[in-house]
């Protein structure tokens, strides 16, 4: 039986419980081990603690056991029969805003924790800002530590209110959020459906996770695909190759992995950003050609015409392509200590292909706290959301991240430290409403 | 070639699928961006589906790197065979560092429990240096082990191999950024996201071909540590120690002093598959005897720029 794949991440504040939360989901799925079991229970002992600590499974470095914090986005694997898990564990407190993106930036799913007994807090309103900028198609808010409150249906009903008009404010639609009460720590409704919330009549937490659609906006957006590699063997092919391949002296395939939308055979594409339109003659796997391949697949495709093409270049569907410019107006989550200003020149990495970038006027600034865009800044610091207007050496073709996540996305590198100073999104992704 | 029968959404979902492409997108991107890339390669179930993946990224050509090993001398025959047959069939150029090399010219020291998994490093690094390496594909998965878990899957090495937790850059959608300065080298990670259960199954539904000591298998063994040892150069059985037949077969592939066995009938993937989601021990708990040292072993000899 084919098991699916979804990515997801978690983000909190500080004493949340989300280690614990992350911890009880491991543990009740047996995906801990009973050497992993034993190492944190002995652990637990030597903190002078008397049951075992479940946090413990998920702090990873030396430093983060030392201090009881966690520094850096783990990633965490855990299965059922139908469903297979990557967790993106994020910190909420130390570098919360780097944390939260790197985790959201290749989650389907997100799940946001808060304390029943505070409710929606700043930190909350925070990470649903930079979960909705994020685009993440779906939103969890495991409202924990309900045990603390007495189980009790009015405080909790109380705080989903609360959250799905944050979550409405902060564009997503009522259908891709769902509200769960859960205690971490007593195991209600994370895996086992608790006893204790005879009111609550949605799914647990796995139970969500493992029957929530996965398919993104990628899917049915039209096709994309970054060259990453030209493969000629014309020089020698894999031994044995041309008894399955046939005549490989003039085989050329264009090796990428499909971003968005599906390619077949016979597609009338365009090549980004010299523009030659031509026909797809082939889309290849090393296990055979397919009748057509959809968003992640890695492939190789072959092209009717012989167009120069090398890596760095975009494959795209001829009838919907992306626009091609050096001016490109984005919003930049900065993430490095060093501060940027206007007229700074830096890299810019958008798919397969790395340019120059001239950075010119900073937009209006995103207050997380407020969520609201204020008055553009001096300089952007760590941690600082912005729009910003960059200027490319090499025109690129871009979509708006809230249109295309793949091609709407790409880093800025520091030229001297080849350092990544930021993420950076095409457009405005975060539609705001007042309410 | 006969086409695939399309599927009704043609969007990546199996896991396996999904895996795999990501794995292929690391292959290619490292391909286009470095200069000197290489596979460490051990023979072992990881580096030989690292070698498998690679191929499929690049078909119907060569896989355009080099394959490293670095030997520590306390090998099973099986193996080091499995590793010459692979590389010649795939027409890839092996690169072996022996350990023994540097024990004999005084540059390492053989440790006092004989166990030579620490000292791979130092060849490593040296090997890196000479050939001038600017890319190293490793085997490593998150799921082994909670250092891991926050590894990246292009991570930065310094010129003196050193891992520095504290400072990874943040690794955001698939956009890897691979920029170093000369004399450093990044380690990547293409399996990164793959549990050990995953690499079963895939092996399985690929029909990879692995050395035969994964398979359940009689050996003379004896029981050190709570882990079934194999007779070798490295010492032992000593003392109380004594060998005994049993039906065993490995989960890893590593130093023979310090890579137990473990006691197995399964002698069929389907079997291996039932004995894996079985298992309450995980590979690295239940056969390496470097990964009890404490708490923090992985940690501080991947800061030193061991795996």
């Amino acid at each position: 039986m084919s098991r699916d794949l979804l990515r997801f991440a978690t983000a909190g504040s500080v004493d949340d419980g989300k280690s614990t939360l992350v911890g009880r989901l491991l543990y009740d799925t047996k995906s801990v081990l009973a050497d992993q079991i034993e190492a944190v229970e002995r652990a637990s002992v030597d903190k002078g603690m008397s049951t075992p600590d479940l946090s413990l499974l998920v702090d990873g470095l030396r430093a983060e056991r030392e201090q009881g914090i966690t520094i850096d986005v783990a990633y965490r694997y855990f299965g059922t029969p139908t469903r297979e898990f990557v967790l993106a564990d994020t910190p909420g407190h130390v570098q919360y805003t780097r944390n939260t993106v790197t985790g959201a930036s290749t989650a389907e799913l997100a799940v946001l924790l808060v304390d029943a007994r505070n409710g929606i807090v700043e930190q909350t309103r925070r990470h649903a800002a930079v979960l909705a900028l994020l685009r993440v198609p779906r939103l969890v808010l495991a409202i924990n530590k309900i045990d603390l409150v007495g189980y009790d249906e009015e405080t909790l009903t109380a705080i989903a209110k609360d959250f799905a008009a944050l979550a409405r404010s902060v564009g997503f639609a009522d259908e891709a959020v769902q509200v769960i009460p859960v205690s971490a720590l007593a195991g209600d409704n994370v895996v086992e459906r608790s006893t204790r919330t005879p009111w609550y009549d949605g799914p647990t937490l796995l139970g969500h996770l493992e029957s929530v659609p996965v398919a993104g906006p990628e899917v049915t957006a039209p096709f994309r695909m970054p060259v990453q590699y030209v493969i000629r063997p014309r020089a020698g092919a894999l031994p044995g190759a041309e008894e399955r391949w046939g005549p490989l002296h003039d085989y050329r395939g264009y090796a990428g992995q499909v971003a968005s939308g599906t390619v077949s055979p016979g597609d009338e594409v365009v090549v980004l950003p010299g523009g030659a339109r031509t026909t797809v003659a082939g889309v290849d796997t090393a296990d055979g050609p397919l009748d057509a391949a959809g968003a992640g697949r890695s492939v190789t495709i072959r092209l009717t015409d012989d167009i120069d093409i090398s890596r760095g270049d975009l494959i795209a569907a001829a009838g919907a392509a992306p626009r091609v410019g050096s001016e490109i107006e984005a919003t930049l989550c900065w993430l490095a200590d060093k501060p940027l200003r206007a007229g700074a020149r830096l890299l810019l990495k958008h798919g397969a292909r790395t340019t120059q970038v001239i950075v010119g006027a900073l937009g209006e600034r995103l207050d997380v706290d407020s969520v609201r865009f204020v008055d553009p800044p001096e300089a952007l610091t760590v941690n600082d959301i912005a729009m910003v207007s960059l200027r490319t050496a090499d025109p690129l073709p871009v979509d708006d991240y809230a249109d295309i996540r793949a091609t709407g996305s790409f880093l800025l590198i520091d030229p001297p430290t080849g350092g990544t100073l930021a993420a950076g999104l095409v457009g405005n992704p975060l539609t705001l409403t007042s309410g | 070639m006969t086409a695939f029968v399309s599927p009704a959404a043609p969007a990546v979902r199996d896991a396996l699928d999904a895996l795999e492409s990501e794995s292929i997108h690391i292959f290619r991107e490292v391909a286009g961006e470095f200069d000197r890339p290489v596979i460490l390669f051990s023979g072992g179930k990881d580096s030989t589906l690292l070698v498998h993946l690679a191929v499929k990224a690049f078909a119907p050509a060569p896989v355009p790197f080099p394959l490293l090993h670095v030997d520590t001398g306390h090998n099973y025959p099986e193996v080091i065979d499995f590793r010459d047959r692979l590389a010649a069939r795939l027409g890839l150029r092996l690169h072996v560092a022996h350990v023994q090399d540097w024990i004999d010219d005084g540059r390492l020291t053989e440790r006092p429990d004989g166990t030579r998994n620490p000292l791979q490093t130092v060849p490593l690094l040296d090997s890196i240096n000479e050939h001038r390496f600017d890319a190293v594909f490793g085997g490593g998965r998150r799921d082994e082990e909670r250092a891991r878990a926050k590894e990246r899957i292009i991570s930065l090495r310094d010129a003196f191999g050193r891992w520095d937790p504290r400072s990874q850059r943040p690794e955001l959608w698939n956009l890897y950024n691979g920029r170093h300065a000369a004399g450093e080298h990044v380690r990547v990670f293409p399996i990164s996201n793959w549990t050990e259960l995953d690499v079963w199954r895939y092996i399985q539904r690929e029909g990879v071909e692995l050395p035969s000591i994964y398979y359940a298998h009689q050996r003379e063994v004896f029981r050190r540590d709570g882990m079934w040892l194999a007779e070798g150069p490295w010492g032992g059985p000593r003392g109380a120690e004594s060998l005994e037949l049993r039906s065993v077969r490995y989960r890893t592939v590593g130093d023979g002093s310090c890579t137990g066995a473990v006691e197995s009938t399964a002698s069929t993937l389907d079997q291996i598959i039932d004995e894996v989601t079985a298992s309450r021990l995980t590979e690295r708990g239940a056969t390496r005897a470097d990964d009890r040292l404490s708490e923090a072993a992985m940690e501080d000899r991947k800061r030193e720029g061991y795996f």
